[in-house]
C-alpha cells in the first residue's frame, strides 16, 4: 500500500467516524445521566431529513442545520417525557423513536418533494462544503507532511472539526465542571443527588437535550456534508454502531474518539476491498468488516478486554424513596 | 405527658426543632398521627420504636422527602416550610440515611461537594472542601482520606463521609437513621464517641434506632413511637430499658383470641444448632435450638432484624445455613443444593412469608394466578401438559369464599386488593394444602383490624387440627395472643423460651432487649 492510499483511507476514516463520534458523545451524555438511549439512530435520521429538506428549500445549509437540531431535540424531549417524567421503559421509548423517525421522514419527504422519499440533491450553499485550511496549497508539495496536511487534515467540512473539538470539550465539561460532576452522579446514584438538594429531573433533561443537539449535528452531517441530500434510512444503523462504540469506550470521551475512529476505519476499509487484499492476501467480504464493530462490542461486553461497567443507575427511572 | 410539660418549663432556649401536630397518611395507613416533639439544642435526642412505627416517615418529613398532611415545623423557634431537601439543608438540617446516599465511584471529596459546589468549576470547590475537611477532621475527630473512592472504603468510613457531608453543609441539626445497623460493635462505639464530640460542639442530634442499648448509652432525651403515634418523651436518665421496652411494644393486650389450651403431640420441627451467615459474612443466626410440636403454636418474638427473617428464609428453603433441621424425624437440606420452595412443600411445609408483596404474591398477576403459584404442578390444576385455568379459577373462587376475600373476584390483580385481603389469598393458598408445618411471618402486618381477627382464627383452627405452627411477629401483642410457647430472639440467638401463660410483656421486653434472667440475677448478685 502506498502512502497516498493510506492518506486516502485515513481521510475516509475521518469522514465516516464523524457522525459516529457525534452520536457516541450524544449517547455518552444521556447514558452518563442514567438515561439509556437506543433512539440515537432515529434522531440522526430525523435530523438528516429536516436539515436536507430545509437546506434544499432555503438554499442555506445553516438553516438546515438548525432545523436538524430542532427535529432531533424534539425527539429527545419526547424520550425525556416518556422516560424521565412518566418513568417509562427507556428501551421501548428509544425503539419507538427509531420507528417513528424511519416512517415519518420518508412520508414527509414524499409529501414535500415527491421524489420517492428523498430530498432534491443539495448544491452550493445548501451543503457544508470542505474547508481548505490556511497554507494547504503551499504545504502540499512537501513530502510526507504535504499530503498529510492538505489531504487528511485540511479539506473537511466544518462539522468534522466541530465533532473532533467536542471530544476535549465533553471531557472538560464532565470532569472539570459542577455540571459534569452532578451529571455523572445522577447516572450513578440519583438518590445522592436528590438528597444533596439538586433536581434529578432537571439534570436528566439537560443531559437528554445535549444528546439531542449532538445527534442533530450528526444527522445534519450525514445529509448535508457526507452526502448531498436525504435518502430513505440513510442513517444506516450508525446510531447502533455509535452505541457499540460507547460501550467499547467505556462511557469515556477520549476512548469514544478512538473507538469511533476504529469503527470509521472499518467503514473505510469496507469500501476498499482491494486494500485489504493487498495487505493480507485474502479477499474479505465487505459485510464482514461491517459486522466487526458489533463483534468487537460483544467481545468487550463479555469482559475479554477489561470490564465495561455502565452507569449504575442507567435505565432505571428515579423514584423518590426513604 | 408530665415529662413534656416539665421539660417545657426547664427550657430556656428555643428548641432546635419543634414539630407540632404532624400527621401523614399513605392511603389508608396512618404513618404519623398528630406528632409533637421538641428537641433542645446541644442534645442527643433518641427516637425509638419498632419497624413501621413511623420514625422514618417523620424524619423524611423533616428532610423534605414527604409533605405532612397536617402540622407545623419550627426550626430554632422559627416556623419553617420544608418542601424539599434543599430547604432542609438551608435550614441547617443534615441527614445520615440508613442506606447511604453516596456515589460509589466518586472520591470522598467529590461526594462531599456534590450539590454544595462553590461555582461552575470544580477545582476551587475541591480545594476549598479539602481544606475544610482537614479542619472538620481536627474539630470532631473525623479522619478520612479525601481521595479514596467510596467503593474502596468500609461502611464505617462511608458513614463518616455522610456525617462530613452534613457538616460541610453547615448542618447544626444532624439526623441519623438507624446508624448502627450496618456497623460492627467497634465501629458503633466509635460513632458514639463522634456523636458525643458533636454534641459538645453544640450540634443537635436526633438518633433514630430500635436498639435500647444505644438509647441508654448516648441520648439525653428519648421519644417513643408506636404505630404512628408518639407515645412518650422522657429523659434518658429517668428511665430504664425495661420501661422503654414496655412503651415500645405496648402495655395493653388489645387482641384477644379465643382458643382452647393446646394439646401438643409429637415433635414436628426440630432445629439444632442452626447457623446462617449472610453474603457479607455476618453471622445472622448463631446456633439456634427450637422445637415445634404438632398442635401448638410457637411464637418467635424479637425486635426486627435479630435473625427471625433468616430463620424463616432458611426453613423456607431460600437461604442456606448449617446445623440440623428435622421435620417429622427427617433431615431438611440446608445447603441450597436440593432445597427450594418446591422441595419444602413436598415435605409438608407451607410458608406464608413476611413480605407478602415481594415473596408471597406477584402483585401484577391476577388472584387466580397467584393462587396457583407453587402448586401449579397439582394434577387438579392440569390438563395434560397444559394448565387447567378454568379449574384454578373455580378453586380460587371457592377459596376466596371460604376466606372471605373481598372483592371475591379471581380476575383482579393482587395489587388491587387491600393488605388484609392479599394476606388472605396467600393464607388460603398455603393453609388449604393441609401442611404438617406452617411457617408464618408477620401475619397481620399492614392488615386492617377486621382481617386480623379472621387471620388469627384461621391460624388457631389449623393448630387445633394438630398442625405445627412457627409464628414470627414483631408485634408482641400478637405473639402473646396466639402462641402457646414464646421464643425470644436477640442478635441471632434464642434468649429463652417461655410458656405463653407464664410470661408477660415485661419479661419478654427485657429478653428482646438482650437481657436474660441470669444476667439480671448476676447483676443483683454482684
Amino acid at each position: 500500500m502506498d502512502y497516498m492510499t493510506l492518506i486516502q483511507l485515513l481521510d475516509s476514516t475521518v469522514r465516516l467516524a464523524t457522525p459516529l463520534l457525534l452520536a457516541c458523545l450524544a449517547g455518552l451524555f444521556s447514558e452518563r445521566a442514567g438515561i439509556f438511549d437506543i433512539g440515537l439512530d432515529g434522531k440522526m435520521l430525523a435530523a438528516a431529513f429536516f436539515s436536507a429538506a430545509i437546506a434544499a428549500m432555503s438554499g442555506n445549509v445553516w438553516l438546515g442545520l438548525l432545523a436538524g437540531i430542532a427535529a432531533s431535540l424534539a425527539l429527545s424531549l419526547l424520550h425525556g417525557l416518556a422516560s424521565i417524567t412518566f418513568r417509562g421503559n427507556q428501551l421501548i421509548s428509544g425503539v419507538a423513536i427509531n420507528f417513528l423517525a424511519a416512517g415519518l421522514t420518508v412520508l414527509i419527504a414524499q409529501d414535500w418533494f415527491q421524489q420517492g422519499g428523498r430530498t432534491p440533491s443539495l448544491i452550493g450553499g445548501a451543503r457544508f462544503n470542505p474547508i481548505t485550511l490556511p497554507f494547504a496549497d503551499t504545504i502540499e508539495p512537501m513530502p510526507i507532511i504535504g499530503p498529510l496536511y492538505a489531504e487528511l487534515i485540511s479539506g473537511h467540512s466544518i462539522l468534522v472539526y466541530a465533532a473532533f473539538a467536542a471530544v476535549p470539550l465533553t471531557w472538560w465539561l464532565l470532569y472539570r465542571t459542577r455540571f459534569g460532576l452532578r451529571l455523572r452522579a445522577v447516572g450513578e446514584n440519583p438518590a445522592a443527588v436528590d438528597t444533596a438538594g439538586v433536581s434529578v429531573i432537571g439534570l436528566r433533561y439537560a443531559a437528554v437535550c445535549i444528546c439531542g443537539v449532538l445527534c442533530g449535528i450528526a444527522g445534519a452531517y450525514l445529509s448535508t456534508a457526507l452526502q448531498a441530500g436525504f435518502i430513505k434510512d440513510m442513517s444506516a444503523g450508525r446510531g447502533y454502531i455509535a452505541l457499540a462504540a460507547l460501550i467499547f469506550a467505556k462511557w469515556r470521551p477520549w476512548y469514544a474518539l478512538w473507538a469511533t475512529l476504529l469503527f470509521g476505519l472499518f467503514g473505510a476499509l469496507e469500501t476498499r476491498p482491494d486494500v485489504i487484499e493487498a495487505l493480507i492476501g485474502i479477499k474479505v467480504q465487505g459485510q464482514l468488516l461491517g459486522a466487526l464493530p458489533y463483534v468487537m462490542t460483544v467481545i468487550i461486553l463479555a469482559g475479554f478486554v477489561g470490564k465495561a461497567i455502565p452507569p449504575r443507575a442507567g435505565g432505571e427511572p428515579y423514584v423518590k424513596e426513604r | 405527658m408530665n415529662d413534656t410539660t416539665n421539660m417545657e418549663r426547664q427550657a430556656t432556649a428555643a428548641p432546635a426543632i419543634e414539630l407540632k401536630g404532624i400527621s401523614k397518611a399513605f392511603g389508608p395507613v396512618q404513618a404519623n398521627k398528630d406528632i409533637s416533639i421538641r428537641v433542645m439544642p446541644g442534645t442527643i435526642h433518641g427516637i425509638i420504636g419498632e419497624n413501621g412505627a413511623g420514625k422514618s416517615t417523620l424524619m423524611s418529613i423533616l428532610y423534605g422527602f414527604y409533605k405532612a398532611d397536617k402540622g407545623e415545623i419550627f426550626i430554632s423557634g422559627k416556623k419553617t416550610d420544608i418542601p424539599d431537601s434543599q430547604a432542609a439543608i438551608t435550614a441547617g438540617i443534615g441527614m445520615v440515611f440508613q442506606h447511604f446516599k453516596l456515589v460509589e465511584n466518586f472520591t470522598v471529596l467529590e461526594n462531599i461537594i456534590l450539590g454544595a459546589e462553590d461555582g461552575r468549576l470544580l477545582k476551587p470547590s475541591l480545594a476549598k472542601a479539602r481544606k475544610s475537611l482537614l479542619k472538620l477532621a481536627d474539630d470532631y475527630g473525623l479522619k478520612v482520606d479525601p481521595d479514596a473512592l467510596i467503593q474502596d472504603i468500609g461502611v464505617g468510613m462511608q458513614q463518616r463521609v455522610e456525617i462530613l457531608k452534613a457538616l460541610y453543609r453547615q448542618a447544626d441539626i444532624l439526623i441519623l437513621d438507624e446508624p448502627t445497623g450496618v456497623l460492627t460493635p467497634a465501629e458503633a462505639d466509635q460513632l458514639f464517641r463522634i456523636l458525643g464530640r458533636l454534641r459538645s460542639e453544640g450540634k443537635t442530634i436526633i438518633l433514630i434506632t430500635h436498639k435500647l442499648r444505644e438509647i441508654m448509652n448516648i441520648t439525653d432525651t428519648v421519644s417513643v413511637m408506636r404505630r404512628g403515634e408518639m407515645t412518650a418523651t422522657v429523659k434518658t436518665a429517668e428511665t430504664s430499658p425495661a420501661e422503654l421496652a414496655e412503651l415500645m411494644v405496648g402495655r395493653k393486650v388489645l387482641l384477644r383470641v379465643d382458643k382452647k389450651p393446646a394439646q401438643p403431640a409429637e415433635v414436628v420441627l426440630d432445629i439444632k444448632g442452626l447457623r446462617v451467615v449472610d453474603e457479607k459474612g455476618v453471622e445472622r443466626l448463631r446456633g439456634i435450638d427450637l422445637q415445634v410440636r404438632a398442635g401448638e403454636i410457637l411464637g418467635v418474638a424479637g425486635v426486627a432484624g435479630n435473625g427471625q427473617s433468616e430463620l424463616l428464609e432458611v426453613l423456607g428453603g431460600y437461604q442456606t445455613g448449617s446445623g440440623s433441621v428435622q421435620v417429622k424425624g427427617q433431615a431438611l437440606d440446608l445447603t441450597g443444593k436440593h432445597s427450594d420452595g418446591q422441595s419444602r412443600r413436598n415435605r409438608g411445609i407451607a410458608h406464608v412469608p413476611e413480605d407478602r408483596q415481594r415473596e408471597g404474591l406477584i402483585m401484577d398477576f391476577q388472584a387466580w394466578e397467584n393462587t396457583a403459584f407453587g402448586y401449579h404442578k397439582d394434577p387438579a390444576y392440569r390438563h395434560g401438559i397444559l394448565m387447567d385455568n378454568a379449574a384454578i379459577k373455580a378453586d380460587t373462587v371457592e377459596k376466596m369464599e371460604r376466606f372471605d376475600v373481598r372483592p371475591p373476584n379471581p380476575r383482579l390483580a393482587a395489587k388491587s386488593f387491600s393488605g388484609g385481603n392479599q394476606q388472605k389469598i396467600v393464607l388460603a393458598r398455603e393453609i388449604e394444602r393441609n401442611p404438617d408445618l406452617l411457617l408464618i411471618g408477620q401475619p397481620t402486618r399492614g392488615v386492617d383490624i377486621g382481617a386480623i381477627e379472621f387471620i388469627h382464627q384461621q391460624i388457631v383452627a389449623l393448630r387445633d387440627q394438630g398442625k405445627a405452627i412457627l409464628l414470627v411477629s414483631v408485634e408482641l401483642e400478637e405473639i402473646l395472643a396466639l402462641s402457646d410457647r414464646v421464643a425470644v430472639m436477640f442478635d441471632g440467638q434464642v434468649m429463652g423460651v417461655r410458656d405463653a401463660s407464664a410470661t408477660d410483656e415485661k419479661e419478654l421486653g427485657l429478653m428482646m432487649a438482650g437481657i436474660t434472667d441470669t444476667e439480671a440475677d448476676a447483676k443483683i448478685g454482684a
